[in-house]
């Protein structure tokens, strides 16, 4: 059986997780290929240990991002099993190659042992399913969810040139996103929801998040009520993360916010109220306002620096 | 200007999911409801259906349970109901072939579904299914507009988000959208209950299932966490950020 890796890029680099795909094909006891759509992060993949060979796929049609052009490029170098990131981008594209190659796609696994058997979370992380694939397959994986593979190999790069109709056109860019790290790259996330007061009050999160390297994330009711960006909503109609530490302030803990990032590694709650649902997901819980907590968080993580 | 709509329904988000012997018991959830997303992909396809005169069709693939759905769809302005009947069909690679088919079937000529259903939590078919019909698919937008025969739609991009044109056969997959939902009248509800649902099965679309290449093994409750450790007070925020540290090492 063999594994092709699709990488999962990050501006001009690869992004973490494409250590993480290739850590999970040699699991498996396989080594992989890795396939850099665009050429971008070739050279940085051919150091990770585990890759066989990486194959830098260029061409007119990975300018911009279209799923279905971009698959069907890189579906004719794909091999048995094809592993790729569980993100937007990756979901898409490894739908297109399951349906080109007319094989099961399986979605954002986070265990993967012989068989092939993989289990997944369902229901929003409500429940987890174990399911075995026979034959070929395209896999998504959960962001963090596996260990990175190392790095000190040199494995050889091919170019290939490959062609495919882009179906869409890119009209206009609307808004610069912050520079703010998004929710669902960072290893750490401090969110606010309506116990923060204002919107305001949000500053004394980024200058936290500053400080350790978070990202701001946040509940519905501050998206909806506040105005707050849609990307930084957590959330079962928001994002879905699973960094090492979701730090939740003034969130109550609703279901659906639940659904976002209950799979967090570590989760410490910041809440006045008790009974707040928040603190039965929460490894470390403080009942405090934030008016309080947050000044001596603030002070105890610049300590630590 | 057909305008299809691929509705799913799921347990309420609020619904306790029960397991039985290895798998999600059905017939315990309390309350079942159209998948969030699904929610944003009909109102914009009411919107497209009073910007150009068309006819909407809402269809579904799944259980008997699955028709109570279309006919909320058919109280906000849905015209055409279909019923796909399952067959316990799961895999995924099976529903859409079934509502690649049925999409063809009802000569549609734009597609809008949810980027994924609350109980797969998958994303599949929306690319999936255009891969099928040969359409053009964007996924994640928040808002779909008509202009002169092509679609305008906004998407997040790596700067933020942008304006994506595509014109032809596409597909859509909605994240949360811009608009509000609208909910049914009394004169919608009263309509939708007389309105017909088209019952359509496999062979009526001419799909020949394969037998799945997935088995389910099976379904169990998410790996119980230990219990948390609670502290009255901001006093100890300094001992809990010593244990994030020295406990937990992620800081
Ligand atoms: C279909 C559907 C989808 C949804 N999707 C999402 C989603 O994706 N994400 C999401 O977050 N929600 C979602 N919701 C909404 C969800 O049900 C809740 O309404 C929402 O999460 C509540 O946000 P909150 O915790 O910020 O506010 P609240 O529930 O109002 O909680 C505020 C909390 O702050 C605490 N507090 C108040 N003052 C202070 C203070 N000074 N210091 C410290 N704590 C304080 C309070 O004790 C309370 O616990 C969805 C709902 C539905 C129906
Ligand atoms: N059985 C189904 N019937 C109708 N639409 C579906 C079905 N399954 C999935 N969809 C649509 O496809 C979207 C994504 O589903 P999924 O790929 O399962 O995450 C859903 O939000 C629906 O819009």
């Amino acid at each position: 059986m063999n594994f092709t890796i699709i990488a999962e890029t990050n501006g001009d680099a690869l992004h973490p997780t494409t250590y993480q795909l290739v850590r999970a094909a040699a699991n498996m006891g396989s080594n992989s290929t890795v396939i850099c759509p665009n050429g971008i992060g070739a050279d940085e993949a051919a150091k990770i240990n585990g890759v066989d060979k990486v194959i830098s796929a260029t061409g007119d049609c990975f300018n911009i991002f279209d799923g279905g052009a971009w698959a069907s490029a890189i579906s004719p170098i794909c091999g048995d099993i094809t592993l790729i990131s569980a993100s937007p981008n990756g979901r898409e594209i490894g739908s297109r190659i399951a349906a080109i190659k007319d094989i099961p796609i399986i979605q954002d696994i986070v265990s993967m042992t012989e068989g092939v058997t993989v289990t997944r979370p369902i229901y929003s992380g409500k429940a987890m399913e174990s399911l075995t694939i026979s034959g070929n397959a395209v896999i998504t994986l959960r962001p963090n969810a596996f260990e990175a593979a190392l790095t000190g190999n040199d494995a050889p790069i091919s170019v290939v040139n490959q062609s495919a109709d882009v179906k869409i056109a890119i009209q206009e860019a609307i808004d610069k996103a912050s520079e703010r790290l998004d929710v669902t790259e960072a290893d750490i996330i401090i969110s606010g929801g309506r116990g923060m007061g204002t919107i305001d009050n949000f500053s004394h999160l980024e200058e936290i998040a500053d400080t350790i390297g978070a990202a701001v994330g946040a509940s519905r009711a501050v998206v909806d009520e506040w105005g707050m960006p849609h990307r930084m909503q957590v959330g079962q109609t928001g994002k879905t993360v699973t960094p090492s530490l979701y730090i939740a302030v003034g969130i109550s803990g609703a279901i659906q916010h639940l659904a976002g990032m209950r799979s967090s590694k570590y989760i410490l709650a910041i809440n006045k109220d008790p009974d707040a649902p928040i603190f039965a997901v929460a490894d470390y819980g403080v009942v405090a306002t934030w008016e309080e907590a947050i000044p001596a968080l603030k002070t105890a993580l610049s300590e630590l620096q | 200007m057909n305008i299809t709509v691929l509705l799913k329904q799921v347990p309420d988000t609020t619904a306790k999911i029960t397991i039985s012997n290895g798998k999600v018991d059905e017939n315990s959830v309390s309350k079942w409801s159209m998948s969030p997303y699904d929610e944003y992909a009909l109102e914009s396809g009411l919107q497209l259906k009073e910007a150009t005169g068309g006819n909407l069709v809402a269809i579904t693939c799944g259980p008997e349970r699955t028709k109570k759905m279309l006919t909320d769809a058919a109280a906000v302005g849905a015209d055409t109901l279909v019923h796909i009947s399952d067959d316990g069909v799961t895999d995924s690679t099976h529903v859409q072939q079934l509502l690649a088919a049925a999409v063809k079937k009802y000569d549609s000529h734009v597609v809008l579904c949810g980027k994924q259903a609350a109980d797969t939590n998958a994303g599949s078919t929306g690319p999936g299914v255009a891969e099928l019909i040969d359409a053009a698919c964007i996924t994640l937008v928040s808002e779909v507009n008509h202009s002169e025969g092509n679609f305008l739609t906004i998407r997040p991009s790596n700067s933020g988000t942008e304006k994506v044109m595509v014109s032809g056969l596409s597909v859509f997959a909605f994240d949360k959208g811009t608009s509000e939902l609208r909910r049914p009248n009394v004169r919608g509800i009263m309509m939708a209950k007389k309105k017909p649902i088209e019952a359509i099965s496999s062979s009526d679309l001419g799909v020949n299932l394969s037998s799945s290449n997935v088995k389910l093994n099976s379904q169990n409750p998410p790996p119980e966490k230990p219990a948390g450790q609670k502290f009255e007070g901001a006093e100890h925020i300094n001992e809990v950020v010593s244990k994030l540290r020295n406990e937990a090492n992620v800081i």
